[in-house]
């Protein structure tokens, strides 16, 4: 069966304009991510990794090149179109957690589902099955002062779920939690991945966090340097493992 | 979806309690502003109303003109006999008039068994009663028969039926006024503070000719009034009546064309007018002040949303990664620019009432707060949040998701 790829990015392009001319983040970046994939992509600070996340994530716009989300070319998008894929297709999660700190868990959660425009009981009802999926039942009212950092990123993680997402992005999730706490997380999403099929892809600069994932994607000077399975080599960084093509070895 | 922005609107002004308060002082204050002087304004518009039309309807007075020395110094109204009862029937006679009354009044102590009172008498006709729309509702007026033939009967106002007679029945009764008793026919209803504060139920009314003697003693005075008091048909009918009793008291005192008037015609309701324009423009001063101050708190609104939107630049962004449309976004500072000119406006409203409660005590007159102006309040307040959260709200709107994220 020809499954169409959750993400599909071909010969990719990014430019930033800058005082001192263009500068160019991503020189022709290609890579596809099928559903139920639990990959990585790591990379040293400057490599373009995050600005690939921003385009994977509907964030931003691509200088040239192609980025095909389940099939749909989003290239000519508009802002609006945008905004209802991030919410009703994608699900974020932050290293700072980004959780709004007025609101209680409960409505964290249901934040999403306000701008697809849900009613309070079904924003409710959902956010408190999620809250229970991650382990935080009893924790509804609670807002995120008054909750430790791990639990700060499960309820992040459950908002990032509220619209049954086709894709779950994590930048740096567990850059701000002590090691313990950053397995307990990385569990989750392992589990979640496994027991949901939620397709996850998680941005990173910690070989610990990429060797739990089953396929790593190395970028370095905007260009993908390594394309596979998390091998000790692969995770150590030098990277020589890619054609100069970009394909993978 | 609307909802659920209008809690979040709500949640976030009660996060910054004391800012959201202080910002909505200015409107608070503008809001109060306009309504105090709304309801004064509207007070003071009601009791001229009421004055005028409790002096009679379409009512003209012509008072007797002023006595002038050779030397052309005027000595004032009345202080010459240019008036007489002759006067008062022809004008009487005109078509558009309905009822024309010559009045002659003073002040002097009314005296019943043990108990006296200082009133104010008026001598008059029967068309009194019609002119100043007032009949008793005790008893009745007295009848041009018994004008004529000087019967001693007398009405008296409320005030000086209570003062003289207390709780018995002053029908029938006698009252001495200047040695002479006249017998209680009526007593008039009760007609309140007249202009400039005079208790016009603090009166006895008495028949012309009855009263003559006491009146006008002799000499030039006899068979002369001061004042002639007429209500005409039609109020439209008013200027023109009033021009056709100057010519024909012209033509009967036999004035030169080049003599000025030796009488005084006042139109009431112009009168009237003339007050409502004055306390009119007054009101519209005060409520331009108000208003001011609502552009100033508007401006006020502005800052802060601003202030709130750089503020929360980060927020903006995580509600965009989470799928915000821009036109939520948009939606949710204007809203809460809304709430926060509204919830002032409120507050406006409620403290603006309560001062023009309270100050009513001070006045003559009650203030009036007409739903129409708390309305109007409202509708300016709601204007004034979107007019001044639309520029916040749509900077807020414009932010690259990245470029908030990373804040």
């Amino acid at each position: 069966m020809a499954e169409t790829p959750v993400i599909d990015v071909r010969n990719v392009i990014k430019d930033f304009p800058s005082e001192a001319g263009v500068f160019r983040a991503l020189h022709g970046v290609s890579m596809r991510v099928m559903q139920g994939e639990f990959l990585s992509i790591v990379g040293p600070s400057g490599s373009g990794k995050s600005t690939l996340m921003n385009i994977i994530g509907c964030l931003d716009s691509l200088t040239e090149g192609q980025y095909l989300f389940d099939g749909r070319d989003i290239s000519a998008f508009e802002e609006a179109e945008l905004a209802h894929l991030r919410n009703g297709s994608l699900g974020f999660v932050f290293q700072q957690f980004n959780l709004l700190p007025r609101l209680s868990a409960r409505q964290n959660v249901g934040l999403p589902l306000v701008y697809s425009g849900r009613s309070r009981a079904e924003r409710d009802a959902k956010a408190e099955e999620l809250l229970g999926l991650v382990g935080l039942a009893g924790k509804e009212r609670s807002r995120p002062m008054q909750l430790s950092g791990g639990q700060q990123q499960r309820v992040a993680i459950a908002r990032a779920l509220a619209n049954d997402p086709r894709l779950l992005l994590a930048d740096e999730p567990t850059g701000a939690l002590d090691t313990k706490t950053g397995r307990e997380v990385l569990d989750m999403v392992r589990r979640l991945n496994r027991e949901r099929g939620v397709t996850a892809i998680i941005v990173t600069h910690d070989p610990g966090v990429a060797a739990s994932t089953d396929r790593v994607v190395r970028i370095h000077d905007g260009r993908i340097t390594y394309d596979g399975p998390p091998t000790a080599e692969a995770l150590a960084g030098a990277g020589r493992q890619v054609a100069a093509d970009g394909t993978p070895a | 979806m609307l909802g659920a922005m209008l809690a979040e609107a709500w949640s976030a002004l009660l996060a910054n309690r004391l800012r959201s308060i202080l910002t909505m002082l200015g409107m608070i204050i503008g809001v109060a502003a306009v309504i105090v002087m709304l309801a004064i304004g509207n007070g003071v518009q009601a009791y001229i109303e009421r004055q005028i039309s409790s002096l009679g309807t379409n009512l003209l007075i012509v008072n007797a003109g002023a006595a002038r020395s050779g030397g052309g110094f005027a000595q004032g109204i009345g202080t010459a006999p240019t008036l007489t009862l002759d006067d008062a029937e022809a004008i009487g006679r005109l078509p558009a008039v309905a009822a024309a009354a010559p009045v002659s009044a003073f002040s002097t102590q009314a005296v019943a068994g043990p108990a006296n009172w200082l009133t104010a008498v008026t001598a008059t006709t029967p068309g009194w009663f019609q002119v100043q729309d007032w009949f008793p509702d005790e008893g009745r007026a007295f009848t041009e028969m018994e004008n004529r033939q000087g019967a001693r009967v007398a009405v008296l106002g409320r005030k000086v039926a209570d003062e003289l007679f207390g709780a018995n029945d002053p029908i029938g009764q006698q009252v001495r006024v200047r040695g002479i008793s006249f017998t209680v026919i009526g007593v008039l209803p009760s007609k309140g503070q007249g202009i400039g504060g005079a208790d016009r139920d603090d009166a006895i009314v008495l028949p012309l000719n009855s009263a003559q003697r006491m009146v006008q003693g002799g000499g030039p005075f006899r068979r002369s009034v001061r004042t002639i008091m007429i209500t005409v048909e039609r109020q439209d009918e008013l200027e023109s009546t009033q021009e056709q009793i100057s010519q024909l008291l012209r033509r009967r005192h036999r004035l030169a064309p080049s003599a000025v008037d030796d009488f005084n015609i006042t139109n009431v309701s112009a009168l009237g007018d003339t007050f409502k324009q004055t306390t009119g423009a007054l009101s519209l001063l005060l409520g331009a002040i108000g208003g001011i101050s609502l552009v100033v708190g508007g401006i006020g609104i502005m800052n802060i949303m601003l202030v709130s939107v750089t503020e929360r630049t980060r927020e903006i962004g995580i509600r965009m990664a989470i799928g915000a449309p821009r036109s939520a976004i948009r939606l949710q500072f204007l809203l809460e620019a809304l709430m926060l000119s509204l919830a002032g406006c409120l507050a406006g409203v409620l403290i603006g009432g309560g001062i023009s409660l309270f100050i009513s005590r001070f006045l003559p007159f009650p203030t009036v707060i007409s739903p129409g102006s708390v309305l109007i309040a409202f509708a300016i307040s709601a204007g004034i949040g979107i007019f001044f959260g639309w520029w916040p709200a749509t900077r807020a709107a414009k932010l690259s998701p990245i470029e908030a994220l990373r804040s």
